[in-house]
């Protein structure tokens, strides 16, 4: 009989709980992000100052024209737009790292963002050629449209080059997703080059991502998109920690693998589609916001994916104001901020992880 | 009782089972064994599920396809040969994985007692990518039998489908890896684990099915099955088999096999 485990062993004390921690960081993200949202509400080309709006209210005031088209219809679409898109490209980019078992994978690298980029340029540049009476039809919408159109198609057809009998191949998948990026590339590729002039600014502007086109009308077209994506998204943390350790021992531990793969890439389609449809090339949030998570409170999708959608928007909604207060009373894309304030923290994270853990 | 019925596995134009017959028994520790591919691994797969096959499978007398991924959670827990991990999880944390809902309160202690018999509990804080291969193996060993609890209950045996589960262990931990299955097979449970030392399966198992190129080639008691003449016919090569002292478990010396062909 061998007994190499010491009856007192039974009794080791366990070690610090960081799902208790990460759970904990949800107030203070939550926290900061009414912080922040307050802050973008208040900040802007006008000079509408938020305070000053609530003070005529408390004195029983009515507030002035502009003050109303300033921040119900200007500021406050902006905002609810950049805290949901926010949050969904933070959370499609965990629910993608999660399902790809990868920490550098991101939505574009399902060939999603590509697609619904391609759907975006087809659109912009080959719009007018549509009959006059479909064009009237889709007005405004026609770009968004083809944009969430594009990244549905997408995701569809990588689903069937991947998926046989009923399994999917994560790493067909990747390689078919990066295909689809590279097609999707050379096709946008063509079409910029048949482009004239004004279309190029169009197509500049909407593959730097903005939220400037933010209204009511195109929020209820994306929100209930993007908060059912989002929402659907947290019922995915127990099997994404399982997928951790291979899609057969998720089997194993009881997770119905299938099922939960075919919603995640639902819910990423969905968030990464809308997202992309309604303000463009937004890079980097899905990728650094989960990265930081799990340095900050360990893996733990349970806890991760809130804090995700959270720090997303709340990180989007700063970035918005960086982006419209830098030149003001213009604005710079806001991707070019995402990418500016992201590049450098991303390069951090793989110097820092260099040696450290291997990923 | 864990049946398999003319079980066949196709990979692409290669059979790699033929129609195999397998059973064992809960209170039992059964072995798999036999030669680098003669399809011990398949058939262990086949059996968890993982591997599309023809035939039944049946666990406690109900047929796995049929059966809910919680349900067969529920009722068998299956160690891989070796698991990689994506993210920096801690020991602790990939032993809760493990851990079915609704155990949340006693998880954490649940998960620490079943570290302490992989004699890994010291190791519960450290990052799972940073044990070695052996610790990981015996990491994972423990997350598995969090997730199946007690060998037996009222809902039955539960099932450990172990594959080389001593592969990457040195001496004294495969010692006391198959002391552990042993134990959970003594309390009532079920185990069936594919090997390559034979002298351990001698040692640790009741019975052994012997494969050979997609085949039974033998099933029975250890003394049944491990004479010099079955088991040089399935490894193709001329084997003796001596008999330990006390108890007297049959052995194998290498070292005798090479004489003898000399």
């Amino acid at each position: 009989m061998v007994a190499l485990t010491d009856p007192a062993a039974l009794d080791a004390p366990a070690p610090p709980d960081r799902l208790a921690r990460a759970r904990r960081l949800h107030l203070w993200l939550a926290l900061a992000l009414v912080a922040i949202s307050l802050a973008s509400l208040t900040v802007g080309a006008t000079g509408v100052q938020l305070l000053d709006v609530a003070g005529s209210l408390a004195r029983g005031e009515a507030l002035s024209r502009i003050e109303r088209v300033v921040l119900l219809d200007i500021r406050l679409p902006r905002l609810v737009m950049g805290l949901a898109v926010g949050a969904a490209l933070a959370v499609s980019g965990a629910v993608m790292q999660g399902l790809f078992r990868n920490p550098l994978a991101d939505p574009g690298i399902v060939g999603v963002s590509a697609g619904a980029g391609l759907g975006a340029i087809l659109a912009i540049v080959l719009g007018g050629l549509l009959p006059p009476a479909l064009l009237g039809l889709a007005g405004a919408h026609l770009v968004p449209l083809a944009a969430f159109l594009g990244g549905w198609i997408s995701t569809l057809l990588l689903y069937r080059v991947a998926t046989r009998r009923g399994q999917t191949s994560v790493a067909t998948m990747l390689l078919a997703g990066i295909a689809l990026a590279a097609l999707s590339g050379a096709v946008s590729g063509v079409l910029v080059y048949m482009a004239d002039d004004t279309q190029l600014r169009d197509l500049t502007f909407w593959g730097l991502g903005s939220l400037a086109g933010a209204s009511w009308t195109k929020l209820a077209a994306a929100l209930p998109i993007l908060l059912i994506a989002v929402s659907g998204a947290m019922l995915l943390g127990r099997s994404l920690n399982a997928l951790a350790l291979g899609e057969a021992t998720a089997a194993h531990i009881g997770i119905p693998v299938q099922r939960m793969k075919r919603l995640a890439i639902l819910c990423v389609a969905a968030a990464t589609g809308a997202a992309v449809a309604v303000s463009g090339g937004i890079g980097f949030i899905g990728i650094v916001v989960p990265h930081l998570l799990r340095l900050a409170s360990g893996p733990d999708h349970r806890a991760l994916l809130p804090n995700a959608a959270l720090l997303g928007a709340a990180l989007l909604v700063g970035a918005d104001m960086i982006s419209r207060s830098v030149v003001a009373p213009a604005e710079l894309p806001i991707g070019i901020v995402t990418a500016v304030l992201g590049a450098p923290v991303f390069l951090w994270i793989l110097l820092r992880q260099r040696g450290v853990v291997d990923l | 009782m864990l049946d398999a019925r003319d079980i066949s596995v196709r990979l692409g134009r290669s059979e790699i089972l033929k129609g195999i017959d397998f059973a064992a028994k809960p209170g039992q520790l059964t072995a798999i064994c036999g030669p680098n591919g003669s399809g011990k691994t398949t058939l262990l797969r086949a059996m968890t599920g993982d591997l599309p096959c023809t035939g039944t499978v049946t666990l406690n007398g109900r047929d796995i396809a049929h059966l809910a991924p919680w349900e067969l959670a529920a009722m068998r827990g299956v160690l891989p040969q070796a698991s990689a991990l994506a993210f920096p999880f801690t020991v602790l944390e990939v032993v809760e994985i493990g851990l079915s809902r609704g155990r949340a309160a006693g998880q954490t202690r649940a998960a620490m007692q079943a570290l302490a018999r992989v004699d890994l509990a010291h190791h519960a804080g450290r990052p799972y990518q940073s044990l070695s291969g052996g610790e990981q193996q015996r990491a994972q060993l423990a997350r598995v039998l969090a997730q199946v609890g007690a060998p037996t209950d009222a809902d039955g045996p539960r099932w450990l489908l172990l594959d080389e589960p001593v592969s990457a262990l040195d001496i004294a931990h495969q010692l006391e890896v198959m002391q552990i299955a042993r134990d959970f097979a003594d309390a009532g449970g079920g185990v069936v684990a594919v090997m390559h030392d034979l002298n351990l399966t001698a040692m640790f198992a009741d019975r052994i099915v012997l494969l050979a190129e997609g085949h039974v080639l033998s099933a029975g008691t250890v003394a049944e099955v491990m004479t010099s003449e079955t088991l040089s016919r399935a490894y193709g090569c001329r084997l003796q088999v001596g008999t330990a002292p006390p108890p007297g478990t049959p052995f194998l010396l290498p070292h005798a096999a090479r004489l003898a062909a000399e």
